[in-house]
């Protein structure tokens, strides 16, 4: 072990020991049950906090600084995909020219979403490749981009793929850099980090992802969990059509379960409406039934899906043709019925008139009804089996189930047994969003897809993956649960300034020796991992953004659970022009900064006039401090004017940035 | 290198031989042999895999591929005599769970 991880570990541990001990402290002896109102959201929120800082822990205890590549292998076929729907031309050729320059031998591939005349013309006339989606697409669900790229797995056929956004200028090396970790033959994937060149350097707008592309994912990566993150990755063909391929035979078996299930439904009520004479459509309806049992049970025992779908589907239509002739036959006796009555009438006066409507309605009701039943049953089984016919294409290997289909991907990945790296080096360069507004939608949207995940495919119960992945994928999605305990660490010194209540039972001194040394060593831990790199703005924004994070949370659930839409929007890369600034994108923020601002001129007077401790009136000022620094960063990113290209030299590197990892 | 043999059956059956290694270049162009053979009205079709040497995900993509356009034709596809190395490749999806192998291309279809 390098001296550097032993440090990290040794910071770890203290750190989750005195968290542990402060916890447990603030549980059995300091809630102020009579406040519980704010007593229990804040030690639920400190709860939350201490969990956070728990799995942060642990993805730093394994934290892997790979350092050079392994050199790349020559001769493997590699596509370079550019995937785009609405970005400038201009800026896709940009990203495409410098994607036809890299120097592995490669092809390259801009996806084309938005099927452009001029798009195609562009890159054609650069001898770069134009996909866009097959016909196969039509009328079929789009999936936005993880529909884009699977498209494009069918229609191409290179070993590995190289996914870019349009807007990620991939430098010349970064094949050769990342190839040879597909040396392990189990690699499906290498991810490399997302920076972005159009960012000052103070970043108002916390666009670097220092934190995350460096010491999260390299620990993430300890225990073979590091994320794929939608761009700037390398992946193993194979391994996503390994993928595809399982993934449609599981759905393809739970499918056709729950349709032979609906179907034995659907017959058992046609049969409940059915009149008692109906003999031989009870018989019909009686063989089908009896057809699904033999389904079910013949899937049960084992037997190929296939050959038990395309058996009973030849059965069913057996059963309806035979039900359309002794349709035709009771409709051929009703209308001899209806003859002879006329015969009978005899009377020039009589004719059809003289026959019960309602007998009429009965007989379309007792003919149709059954039928209708059986065409649902083959409907239903049809929709299912081997077609998926409600999808473009039977074989979907980027996962559907999230707007942020990376991460729902890499998590399958992983518990078929694949294996991902971190491969700490910028290998392109990014643009980030350039004001609030747009950066805004696009934290919405990353959290909105983090949590549609944990909705739908909760890694904490995911088979194949180990404990530990389980946690590391678990561990991003409850960062995202932050916003909530934002607005109990917001109440509760405002609740205390004002009101003079204490969700403590005291400031003690025990209060004290237990809660800063845990602060202090959390701080250490970030300040060691960091080396050197910023971590303030994300500390701030974790935060300061709560209102994002809580509509993360409640648009995904009403989503999942309810069927909403997530009024999901594409991240638009272009600058809005803007006149004036946009404060009431960040009303709940200044609301917030408001009420603390309020709440501690409150507590003053309070103090004045001899209210009030000193010691918890100055405790909380400190607090309201603190909370008001972190929401500083609100008001820097609303009077961002955008990127100013003058104040970088040329040749701007990484710069606070990821740096190439370092050998420990 | 991979070769595919296609003919067409007296009874209407149409029967494809890949000889080779079915890997992510040769699916693409068993998928449109397949196609072919769908779009021009043989919906029962056998892949013979005796002399299938290698297959990947990408080739059991094609198949699948193929197995959907023949069922909503109103056919079938059969897969017929794989090869151990290929016939864990299907295990190894679970596929074998869903699709059976055949062991005679003659009688393929008999049931």
């Amino acid at each position: 072990m390098s001296r550097r991880l032993l440090l990290i570990r040794t910071v770890v541990l203290v750190t989750a020991l005195l968290g542990l001990n402060y916890l447990t402290w603030r549980w059995m002896f300091s809630v102020n049950w009579s406040a519980w109102w704010i007593a229990v959201p804040l030690v639920l929120a400190e709860t939350y906090s201490l969990v956070d800082s728990l799995l942060f822990g642990l993805g730093m205890w394994r934290l892997k600084e790979r350092g050079d590549p392994p050199p790349a292998p020559p001769d493997r076929t590699v596509d370079v995909f550019i995937a785009t729907y609405n970005e400038p031309i201009e800026l896709v050729m940009a990203t495409a020219r410098a994607a036809k320059a890299i120097r592995y031998p490669h092809r390259t591939w801009i996806l084309d979403d938005g099927n452009r005349p001029e798009m195609r013309a562009a890159a054609e006339a650069e001898g770069i490749g134009w996909l866009t989606r097959s016909a196969d697409w039509a009328g079929m669900p789009r999936h936005a981009k993880a529909g884009n790229l699977n498209n494009a797995l069918l229609q191409t056929d290179g070993e590995f793929m190289l996914i870019l956004d349009a807007d990620q200028i991939p430098l010349p090396e970064i094949l050769d850099r990342t190839l040879g970790y597909f040396e392990d033959e189990r690699m499906a994937l290498v991810q490399t980090p997302q920076w972005f060149v159009n960012v000052p350097e103070e970043d108002p707008l916390g666009s670097q992802a220092p934190l995350f592309y460096g010491p999260i994912q390299q620990g993430k990566d300890g225990w073979n969990a590091a994320f794929f993150c939608g761009s700037n990755a390398v992946i193993r063909r194979e391994a996503l059509m390994q993928l595809g391929v399982s993934r449609y035979v599981g759905e393809v078996e739970e499918g056709v379960r729950r349709a032979l299930r609906t179907a034995r439904s659907v017959i058992r009520s046609a049969r409940r409406q059915l009149p008692g004479d109906e003999v031989e459509v009870r018989a019909a309806l009686d063989e089908i039934e009896g057809r699904i049992a033999e389904a079910r049970a013949a899937l049960t025992a084992g037997e190929a899906l296939f050959d038990v779908t395309f058996r009973f589907q030849q059965q069913v239509a057996e059963v309806r043709r035979s039900l359309v002739a002794a349709d035709l036959q009771t409709m051929q006796a009703d209308l001899e019925i209806i003859a002879s009555l006329d015969g009978i009438a005899d009377s020039p006066d009589g004719g059809l008139a003289t026959i019960d409507l309602s007998a009429l309605d009965q007989m379309t009701q007792r003919e149709w009804s059954p039928l209708g039943a059986v065409e649902t049953v083959e409907a239903l089984v049809r929709a299912v089996d081997v077609g998926r016919g409600g999808e473009a294409q039977p074989i979907m290997p980027l996962a559907t189930i999230s707007v942020t289909e990376d991460m729902a991907t890499c998590m399958r990945l992983h518990t078929l047994g694949w294996r991902s790296a971190y491969h700490d080096e910028v290998l392109a360069h990014g643009l980030a969003p350039e004001d609030l507004q747009t950066m805004l939608v696009q934290r919405l949207r990353w959290a909105q897809g983090t949590v549609q995940v944990m909705f739908r495919e909760n890694p904490l119960v995911q088979k194949g993956l180990t404990l530990a992945q389980r946690l590391m994928y678990f561990s991003t999605m409850w960062s995202y649960l932050s916003g909530f305990a934002a607005l109990v660490y917001i109440a509760a010194p405002v609740v205390y300034l004002t009101i003079g209540v204490l969700p403590v039972q005291a400031l003690s001194t025990d209060f004290f020796v237990r809660l800063v040394p845990f602060l202090v060593l959390n701080q250490l831990l970030f300040f060691i991992v960091a080396a050197g790199r910023p971590t303030w703005r994300g500390q701030q924004y974790s935060l300061a953004l709560f209102p994002i994070w809580i509509k993360s949370f409640t648009s995904a659930f009403g989503n999942v659970f309810l069927g909403r839409s997530l009024d999901f929007a594409v991240t638009p890369k272009t600058k809005r022009e803007k006149s004036g600034h946009d404060w009431h994108l960040v009303k709940p923020q200044l609301w917030a900064m408001g009420l603390l601002v309020g709440a501690a001129v409150i507590g003053l007077v309070r103090l004045a006039v001899g209210q009030g401790e000193l010691l918890g009136i100055g405790f909380n000022l400190l607090w309201v401090a603190f909370d008001l620094l972190i929401f500083s960063v609100i008001i820097r990113a609303v009077r961002y004017r955008g990127f100013e290209p003058d104040a970088v030299p040329a040749d701007a590197g990484p710069g606070a940035g990821p740096t190439p990892g370092v050998p420990a | 290198m991979i070769e595919i043999d296609v003919h067409t059956r007296d009874d209407g059956i149409g029967v494809v031989v890949p000889r080779g290694r079915l890997n992510m270049v040769a699916a693409r162009q068993l998928k449109e042999v397949l196609a072919d053979l769908v779009g021009t009205g043989t919906s029962r079709i056998v892949v013979d895999m005796a002399e299938t040497t290698f297959l990947d995900s990408s080739g059991l993509g094609a198949l699948i591929g193929g197995l959907k356009s023949a069922r909503q034709a109103g056919g079938d596809l059969r897969i017929a005599r794989p090869v151990p190395a290929v016939t864990t490749v299907f295990e190894l999806t679970n596929l074998d769970r869903v699709l059976r192998a055949r062991d005679d291309v003659d009688t393929a279809f008999d049931d």
